[in-house]
């Protein structure tokens, strides 16, 4: 598949301070691509210079085939879903939605406007609230007023910068899913920017973790969750335990009771510390013999799970194939 | 705090229904005819002239203050830039004016440079005319046009711009789709600032102005010192006050404040 977005070392150099450096990704067309990162990794410096708002210190960005990181953000045809969603206050839905297109058509043919506008607002379900003011809309509603605004205008690559963090956790997991939803029927390629590794997992077609300003991994999120490539790419994707050098996750255990403290049965022997019901599993802290800790995670459904409780001697074990080792 | 404000007032709208007395000040007999004196062409005219000086100094205290407070929310050295604009006011107003007449006056700075390089033979009448005026007024209340300018600017949220940015506009379509009506409000504030003043003012007219150049402040001020009749400028100043106020009023936004 082409890639419709490039980004070719991609730096961008402060006095002092390295925002990202080293950037080279490949987003295919049509992807839900997510760019993945705890608070200052870089992510949103990213999206900004694809976006045009920043311009790289080093590195270029091709678009379509053609190279944008010299032009200014109203040449490209990338647009952007702010965190803040950034209506404008003075224009209705319709006029927000408009704005971009009569930017376009200043020539006046305003003949298509019509019929584009009213099949994006169908697309975010915003029909019949056209003429209201964003004062007047919920978060929700708002929210798919920046959607509309940017898609209506059909960019290569449609660029969204954590868009569902202001957002109440409720109303988060459904946006999510009409998010991904509308990212299959349109077709246009997203480039998604989170710090939530869940709402990257699950939205995402690829994805890239970046730390400190530079990417760690590229890959699916299967890929990345289950062959991850360093420490920080399998801690940040999700739970994690440290023996020594090597990790294994807590849902990739298993867990007996150890009654009679033989020392051959394969795993490792400890001591329960603590157990957490989670709903559909339990936690279950043991603190092993040798001095570290794990967690096991055990499904609901295991008859012996709820009998843990702290004190018990236990046998934690995992298969060889589960255990993921890492060159630092 | 009120009666510091109704109580002068009060005093001038007594005033303004007495008679005048023989050598100044009043005489207590009721005489509404001050008020019906106004109904005159010749202080038609005096009004008319003060309403459309005011209007075009204002006009041009927001065109022009306009870009200067825009350059000002965008440099990095705002205070530098705000501390520059307000340290006129740090000299007398009065003082400053005479520095005008003496830039503008035939024999002035600017006339004298001009014929010695022989780029004009006789001097360029800009002294004692309502051009001068204007250019006092302009002058004078720039800073007020500035400062509210710059405060709403500065209250414009950026990413708006971005966003316009983002969407195709350039930076002169940002400007006039996205700037200019999001800081309607402090336009109005701007104008309300320069205006009223600019109506009343008489030092301005009295010392760049011609003997035609009489506004409304020049006649209330004749009337409490030569004229000497001064229920008859306390009337004036009443229904400057009057026209004002139905100005403002016009002018308002269903539930907006006035600043």
């Amino acid at each position: 598949m082409e890639a419709v977005l490039d980004l070719r070392g991609v730096e961008k150099q402060y006095p002092g301070h390295r925002a990202v450096g080293n950037i080279s990704l490949q987003v295919p067309r049509g992807a839900f691509f997510s760019l993945l990162g705890p608070s200052g990794c870089g992510k949103t410096t990213t999206l900004r210079i694809v976006a045009g708002f920043e311009t790289p210190t080093a590195g270029e960005v091709w678009l379509n085939g053609e190279r944008i990181d010299h032009l200014p953000p109203y040449r490209r045809n990338v647009n952007t879903v702010f965190q803040s969603y950034a209506l404008f206050p003075h224009l209705s839905v319709r006029g927000n939605i408009e704005f971009g297109l009569r930017r376009r058509h200043s020539n006046g043919t305003q003949n298509g406007f019509a019929e584009k506008v009213r099949h994006v607002l169908q697309q975010v379900r915003l029909d019949g609230k056209e003429a209201r003011l964003p004062s007047q809309l919920s978060g929700g509603e708002r929210q798919r007023v920046a959607l509309a605004r940017a898609l209506v205008l059909a960019p290569d690559v449609l660029l969204l910068d954590e868009p569902l963090s202001a957002l109440d956790p409720l109303l988060r997991k459904q946006v999510r899913a009409e998010l991904k939803d509308l990212q299959r029927r349109t077709g246009v390629t997203f480039l998604f920017v989170t710090h939530d590794q869940e709402e990257a997992l699950s939205l995402s077609d690829q994805m890239a973790v970046m730390n400190a300003g530079e990417i760690e991994q590229i890959g699916s999120p299967q890929e990345l969750y289950q062959r991850p490539r360093t420490r920080f790419v399998a801690s940040f994707l999700g739970a994690m335990n440290w023996i020594q050098d090597a990790g294994v996750r807590p849902e990739a255990t298993r867990i007996f009771p150890d009654m009679l403290q033989t020392p051959n049965g394969t795993g490792r022997h400890g001591v329960v510390t603590g157990a957490t019901f989670l709903g559909s599993f339990w936690h279950i802290d043991v603190k092993l013999d040798d001095g570290s800790s794990v967690i096991s995670q055990t499904p609901a459904q295991n008859a012996g799970a709820a009998a843990f409780s702290p004190g018990d001697r236990v046998r934690v074990s995992w298969a060889d194939d589960d255990l993921l080792r890492f060159v630092s | 705090m009120l009666a510091t404000l109704a109580v002068p007032l009060a005093i001038i709208v007594v005033y303004s229904l007495l008679t005048r007395g023989a050598y100044g000040g009043v005489e207590w007999i009721w005489n509404p005819e001050n008020y019906l004196r106004l109904i005159d062409p010749l202080y038609a005219a005096i009004f008319a002239r003060s309403l459309a000086i005011a209007a075009i100094a204002t006009l041009l205290c927001v065109v022009l203050g306009f870009p200067l407070a825009l350059f000002i929310s965008q440099s990095g050295r705002k205070n530098l830039y705000l501390s520059l604009v307000i340290l006129p006011f740090w000299t007398s107003f009065l003082i400053r004016l005479y520095a005008w007449m003496f830039l503008l006056r035939d024999t002035g700075l600017i006339n004298t440079l001009l014929v010695k390089a022989h780029l004009i033979h006789d001097p360029l009448p800009m002294l004692y005319n309502n051009g001068a005026v204007i250019l006092g007024l302009v002058y004078g209340y720039l800073p007020f046009a500035v400062l509210p300018l710059d405060a709403t600017l500065e209250r414009l949220d950026k990413t708006l711009l971005e966003a316009a940015a983002d969407l195709g506009a350039t930076p002169f379509h940002a400007l006039l789709r996205v700037t200019i009506p999001l800081c309607a409000p402090g336009i109005r504030a701007a104008a309300i600032l320069v205006f009223v003043p600019c109506l009343g003012t008489y030092l301005v007219s009295d010392l760049l102005g011609g003997s035609k150049t009489i506004l409304i402040g020049n006649l209330v001020q004749n009337q409490f010192t030569g004229a000497r009749d001064w229920p008859f400028g306390a009337a004036v100043s009443i229904v400057l006050m009057i026209v004002a106020m139905a100005l403002l009023f016009s002018v308002r936004r269903r539930g907006e404040e006035l600043l």
